[in-house]
């Protein structure tokens, strides 16, 4: 069969969601930030649910997040999102309303606004990138940077009795009883993007049931600040990042899974 | 043989050669173009199309979401 | 003619933001303004407005959750005190960056550091000339009496609104804590989705319906040519506020030779010191500005040739003189005198510096 016979409008079994904007990513190749907005956006579009939401992005590589994903979006400062997000949905209780976080952001200078906006149990969804570096600022230490990574403020490696060691927020924050669903999942093959965008969706969908705060963590890679090459960042996230950041769901209904 | 024959077409002017899609398809569909776009990235192409069978996981793993992907029933 | 009520200037300004339709209020509890949101919470303005009322875990906390009420076309107040007000002045920054409305209490304590929970007007320079990082102005309006705490919250809204710029309500412990006759309003009810949809639909983030494009709520602009172009456009805006918003009140300056210029708490000291000097056959007048930024500079100039001196009277080390000087384009001598680090002049001081360093001087 000729491939022009098979490229044809009502062939089309995937493209692009249409609530991504055709700006080009601002993100280096391979980066899973883009793959993390593509899912949020695609379960948006697939909840028909874009004229309800409003979505907010804190500093960090995903600052420009709003020329990306199609729908009303707010920036905010390094950190604040969660308190931003209290701010919106506490007036608008009928929208949906999600942050979209990276771990220097919610798990550093955020941490305050992220455990108490779980511990009230905003009816808001996290969204949480977690590629254990600062990346809009150059690679730099994270909380989330794993012991002996090298970084640009670590550069002989995370020596955890100098610089502590690393944050697993999100284990920390499914003890609350305000979060309602926490899991964590990954976006570097397909399987592993099926999975994380049921769990985005449950999440979305809890939501709308207004039964808590709703968290999902993206173990993500960040080539640039790792300094590999995308599928090799990918390889090194499954040997390094997987083991100390294990995926799967954390508390699900309100109970921690055991 | 496969009852489903499939395409990609990949915005080869948006993509960024990350090769996240290469290890992606069961088929081995995609490989890097020796030429570079516009950016200066080798984009991803078929090279092997006959063996695509619009799974689209490729395209779901495609950070940059540039790869759109099509898929028919053969009927012979 | 609405309800008169005995109240402190703290609670004044809760009813009144009950009674203005405000959507929500957060906040952080902070001496010597914690009667704000214990007033708020007690009155349970959500069964009587729909009003939400939250006590965040901080300041920082607190200023977001504005910046995200106030992105969505809502009527955000916080109120807070001057350590808290510091911690404010990062979102206050975005909030003006991003060009949202919103008004913001500083009932002002002595300072720096922890200071004191004495009254002060030390902070004026803080909310006049920016605070936070980046060129942007704070609209201020400086009340004088618990009525004003009341009015200045409506009032500030609809300049908030007007400008889509934050402003700020800079009082004091002193107005704050006084207890005072105040005529309230009659209640307005909140604005409803379809009027916030008519009055901020053109920028407000509610969610994007099909036939619009995505509203954004930001303050960054990596491209520098329009960033400068943005900083151009507040400007612009704050040139606006300059000719249309100027207020202040002037008491006994027809035939005067020598002026005092005071705001808030001091104002209404230096009124009876005004009294005092009189009695005496002193010729002096009083100029209040209202606003302290825009500050009245041109009144005050105006004023400038009949003059031979002014005291700018202030509960702060000389803050305030700066813009009292550069109005009267050093045309006249200007003194200063206040006492500060949170003890409140007597007008009977205020009379002596004014005989001495005016007068005398
Ligand atoms: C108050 C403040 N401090 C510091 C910064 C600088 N800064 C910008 S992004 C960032 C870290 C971002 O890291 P992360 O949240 O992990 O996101 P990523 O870029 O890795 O996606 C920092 C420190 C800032 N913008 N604001
Ligand atoms: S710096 Fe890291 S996180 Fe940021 S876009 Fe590049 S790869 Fe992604
Ligand atoms: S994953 Fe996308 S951007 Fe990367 S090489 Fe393949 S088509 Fe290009
Ligand atoms: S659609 Fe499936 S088979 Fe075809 S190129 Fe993509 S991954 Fe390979």
């Amino acid at each position: 069969m000729d491939i022009k016979d098979i490229i044809k409008e009502e062939n089309l079994v995937y493209s692009k969601t249409k609530l991504m904007t055709d700006n080009v990513l601002s993100y280096c190749p391979g980066c899973g930030h883009g793959t993390a907005h593509r899912i949020v956006m695609e379960i948006i579009d697939e909840m028909g649910l874009q004229s309800n939401t409003i979505g907010i992005a804190p500093v960090g590589c995903s600052v420009l997040a709003y020329d990306f994903m199609n729908i009303d979006m707010i920036q905010a400062a390094h950190g604040r999102a969660p308190a931003v997000a209290t701010g919106v949905k506490r007036t608008w209780p009928d929208k949906t309303v999600f942050t979209y976080q990276g771990d220097g952001d919610l798990a550093a200078i955020g941490t305050a606004e992220t455990i108490h906006a779980c511990n009230r149990g905003e009816n808001i969804t996290i969204i949480f990138i977690n590629n254990g570096i600062y990346g809009m600022t150059g690679g730099q230490m994270a909380p989330t940077t794993l012991e002996g990574m090298k970084t640009s403020t670590s550069p002989h490696g995370r020596d955890l009795k100098k610089m502590g060691n690393p944050l697993k927020i999100t284990e920390l924050i499914a003890q609350l009883p305000g979060t309602y669903y926490v899991s964590r999942q990954a976006v570097h093959t397909p399987a592993a993007v099926r999975k994380a965008k049921k769990a985005i969706r449950k999440a979305f969908e809890i939501q709308q049931e207004n039964k808590g705060l709703t968290f999902v963590e993206v173990v993500s890679n960040c080539n640039s600040g790792w300094k590999l090459p995308p599928v090799k960042s990918n390889q090194w996230m499954v040997e390094n990042m997987f083991p100390f950041y294990q995926l799967g769901d954390i508390k699900v209904d309100g109970e921690l899974v055991k | 043989m496969a009852r489903v024959q499939g395409a990609i077409v990949v915005d080869r002017e948006r993509c960024k050669g990350c090769e996240v899609c290469v290890p992606a398809c069961p088929t081995q569909v995609i490989e890097l173009a020796n030429e570079v776009n516009g950016k200066g990235y080798h984009y991803a192409y078929m090279a092997n199309p006959d063996a695509c069978t619009g799974c689209s996981n490729c395209a779901i793993v495609c950070p940059d979401g540039v790869i759109s992907v099509y898929r028919v029933k053969k009927t012979a | 003619m609405g309800e008169l009520k005995l109240m402190k200037g703290n609670e004044a300004i809760a009813e009144a933001a009950i009674r203005a339709g405000v959507d929500a209020y957060f906040g952080y509890p902070i001496t010597p303004q914690s009667e704000v949101i214990e007033y708020l919470t007690y009155e349970k303005p959500e069964e009587r407005t729909g009003m939400v009322v939250l006590q965040a875990e901080s300041e920082l906390a607190a200023i977001n959750m504005v910046y995200g009420a106030a992105s969505t076309g809502k009527k955000v107040l916080t109120s807070s005190s001057s350590p808290g007000i510091s911690l404010y002045q990062e979102g206050i920054s975005y909030i003006a960056g991003a060009e949202l409305p919103c008004v913001i209490a500083n009932v002002v304590r002595g300072g720096p550091g922890l200071g004191t929970i004495q009254p002060s007007q030390a902070d004026y320079f803080q909310s006049v000339k920016g605070g936070g990082h980046g060129d942007y102005r704070l609209l201020t309006l400086a009340p004088s009496s618990v009525q004003e705490m009341a009015d200045f919250v409506e009032l500030g809204f609809e300049i908030a609104f007007k400008y889509r710029n934050p402003v700020m309500i800079l009082t004091d412990g002193m107005i704050g804590q006084m207890m005072e006759k105040v005529e309230l309003k009659d209640p307005v009810p909140r604005w409803t989705d379809e009027q916030i949809q008519e009055i901020s639909g053109s920028w407000a983030t509610v969610g994007k319906p099909a036939n619009r494009e995505r509203n954004i709520v930001t303050s960054l602009y990596l491209d520098s040519a329009i960033m400068e172009q943005h900083n151009h456009h507040l400007q612009a805006k704050y040139r606006q506020m300059e000719a249309e918003e100027v207020r202040y009140e002037t008491f006994d300056t027809e035939d005067a030779e020598y002026l005092m210029v005071a705001y808030g708490s001091s104002a209404r000291i230096a009124q009876k010191s005004l009294t005092l000097a009189r009695a005496k056959g002193i010729k002096v007048g009083l100029l209040r500005p209202i606003t302290l930024y825009p500050f009245p500079a041109k009144p005050l100039l105006d004023l400038v040739p009949q003059l031979k001196g002014i005291l700018s009277v202030e509960m702060s080390a000389g803050q305030m003189i700066e813009d009292v000087r550069l109005s009267v384009e050093c045309k006249v001598p200007v003194v200063h005198f206040g006492r500060f680090g949170g003890i409140i002049h007597s007008p009977e001081e205020v009379l002596e510096a004014l005989e001495q360093k005016i007068i005398g001087g």
